[in-house]
């Protein structure tokens, strides 16, 4: 608010110690970078807030619960450390366990390599600025919006075995489909609603990152004799790394924090065991088996580190270049 | 897919934009379109019927749907099944805990993203991008990772009664409930942002300061105007994310009355739970919300969401 500049230009005149170009522009940035104490109040309370909220209720916690996860806590009685016990169990002694491995990896898998193409080939078509453009966006952007609690009612209207709109078009209202019921296909249904709204907001990113490209790079590569294939793989598919990075990580959170789906449907079992729903039903349950649960949260988080790894290298990476 | 033609009227049109596109609408129908065309709307159809369905339903007795099935032609159509839905599930109390909960959840994560994201990307604030890190990788993180510590944590912390009645405790207030979301939620649209930001010429900045703008104004009254469009869209993901979530709310509210709307559909079910076109109709007066800000914000929406793509 000063109307007076604080740092008049004399102060950084570059010293002699550091002739060659490259260090004077350093030295430049640095006194654009400089805080008086008003900004640093500004940026100690707004920076501060958010940084305490995300340090205290997820870092903080998260570190406590791989603490507790070398426990045999259940909440009430003292807390005994057990070393590896729960860890040992879970993988060798419950059994809803190495499923609801198989299931969030088939998740992942099937939204990574099935539906976000699909949207990214659906935002290609529409970005061709045809008549209803805005119809079909708004069709296959609509069931985004919806909470997964009501995808999950939807489920059970569409795939019910007796009353369901499934086996009434395929005619199979005698002989009926258990959809949800039988363990052996209800993932794939549900994954089926899921992918339903995975597509569209995929296809919205990337609809929006394709606007965004530089018209005249397509007509370079057209007039230097590329078909529509090569252009999309190799001019206009590379500009789109942000919208590429953004997708990943939305992908990854909705395949690993899947959860309310399939609590609405039958509370994550037989045949839709996940993560997510182990950890809530040992520590949120009346077992409340809290260095159980933890110790399946932790396993939880192995993995999707894995996928922060991913994350952490294209964020490095775009900033060297 | 090369049509020597195409590749000829765009490289002339080229200069004028609008030109171009009104060209190619009018270009003679070719073969493949025509194929997308139909693709396309088959695909869309695809897409609204499980919507369709349920609103269909809802405006049927269930004893006329369950004797002819989804498909049969309607002898009675009535909202019977709204006006209880939102009798029976008590649903304008649950709203209006949801606005309670989401709008100030929105704002405060926009806030604040906004804010570290200029320092991160505009200002090259030291460490800054350890904060990104730190940050998007916390969004990252499952939250069930984080449900036990958090719960002991909010039965433990106390808060004044005038933020938090009747347990005067984090636990089972809405500062609880928002206070997490803006946890979880800050880290995505810092990453957003960030990445709009890069776009933004660091010129504008450099000339801020010279005119004596301290950070806030920079932020205020430079960056803030130019970020609209992602804060728009941003506003309109956020708001449905945090709008539908209920785990949170499940786990950190005791308070039957102070629940969300989502978790008043599950009190439907229980209470209602063989009459599935009553569900169909209080699912879809709970999707509303979001599906009118999605409406509402829609131009913004498409606009808005660049992401910091390369722009010439």
């Amino acid at each position: 608010m000063n109307p007076i500049p604080t740092a008049p230009p004399v102060d950084s005149r570059p010293v002699p110690d550091g002739p060659g170009t490259p260090s004077r522009r350093r030295r430049r940035r640095r006194r654009v970078g400089r805080f008086t104490p008003r900004d640093i109040a500004v940026i100690g309370l707004l920076l501060g807030i958010p940084l305490l909220l995300d340090l205290a209720l997820i870092w903080g916690p998260a570190l406590a619960s791989i603490g507790l996860s070398f426990t045999s806590w259940n909440g009430i009685t003292d807390i005994e450390p057990v070393g590896l016990d729960n860890y040992v169990n879970i993988v060798s002694n419950y059994p809803p366990f190495w499923p609801a491995v198989r299931n969030n990896l088939l998740w992942l898998a099937f939204l990574g390599l099935v539906a976000t193409p699909f949207g990214l080939f659906l935002a290609v078509l529409l970005d061709r600025e045809m008549r209803f453009t805005r119809f079909y966006q708004t069709a296959f952007y609509l069931p985004v919006v919806l909470s997964l609690a009501v995808v999950g009612f939807i489920a059970q209207l569409i795939f019910s075995r007796d009353y369901g709109a499934a086996n009434a078009i395929l005619g199979r209202t005698d002989n009926p489909i258990d959809w949800l019921g039988d363990p052996s296909i209800n993932l794939w249904s549900v994954l089926l609603l899921v992918g339903w709204r995975h597509v569209g907001y995929v296809m919205l990113l990337y609809l929006a990152g394709l606007k965004a490209v530089d018209p005249t790079l397509k007509e370079a590569a057209a007039i230097d004799g590329a078909g529509e294939g090569q252009t999309f793989f190799r001019v206009v598919f590379p500009t789109l790394r942000p919208v590429n990075v953004i997708v990943l990580v939305i992908t990854v959170i909705e395949g690993l924090r899947a959860f309310d789906i399939v609590y609405a449907i039958n509370r994550g079992r037989n045949g839709l065991e996940l993560l997510s729903v182990l950890v809530t039903d040992n520590i949120v349950g009346e077992a409340s088996r809290i260095g159980y649960g933890s110790a399946i949260a932790v396993i939880l988080l192995l993995i999707s580190t894995g996928f922060i790894a991913v994350y952490l290298v294209q964020v490095f990476r775009r900033d060297e270049a | 897919m090369s049509e020597p033609v195409r590749v000829a009227d765009r490289a002339t049109d080229s200069r004028a934009e609008g030109a171009d596109r009104r060209v190619r609408g009018k270009r003679p129908v070719s073969p493949l379109r025509v194929v997308i065309r139909i693709f396309l709307w088959v695909v869309a159809l695809g897409w609204l019927v499980p919507l369709l369905l349920p609103l269909y339903a809802s405006l049927r007795p269930y004893a006329e749907t369950a004797a002819e099935g989804y498909f049969s032609l309607p002898k009675t159509l009535n909202f019977d099944y709204y006006v209880q839905a939102w009798r029976g599930g008590n649903l304008p109390t649950h709203f209006l805990n949801t606005l309670l909960v989401a709008v100030p959840a929105v704002l405060f994560t926009l806030f604040f993203a906004s804010f570290v994201a200029f320092l991160i990307s505009r200002r090259r604030l030291p460490g800054g991008k350890l904060l990104l890190i730190l940050f998007t990788a916390g969004n990252l993180l499952p939250q069930q990772v984080v449900l036990t510590p958090v719960y002991l944590m909010y039965t433990k912390l106390p808060l004044p009664w005038w933020m938090s009645w009747p347990s005067e405790l984090v636990y089972d207030s809405y500062w609880g409930i928002i206070a997490i979301h803006v946890a979880f939620q800050t880290g995505f649209c810092v990453f957003v942002l960030s990445n709009y930001m890069d776009t933004i010429p660091r010129e504008l900045i450099e000339a801020a300061t010279v005119d004596g703008a301290g950070v806030w104004r920079q932020y205020w009254q430079v960056i803030l105007p130019l970020v609209r469009p992602a804060l728009g869209a941003l506003g309109t993901l956020e708001f449905a994310w945090i709008y539908n979530d209920f785990l949170w709310a499940v786990v950190l509210m005791s308070t039957g009355d102070k629940l969300p709307v989502t978790s008043a559909l599950n009190n439907l079910r229980s209470v209602y739970f063989t009459d599935y076109n009553l569900l169909a109709a209080g699912s879809i007066l709970v999707a509303l919300p979001t599906l009118i800000v999605f409406f509402v914000l829609q131009r913004q929406f498409v606009s808005g969401l660049t992401l910091g793509a390369n722009k010439g």
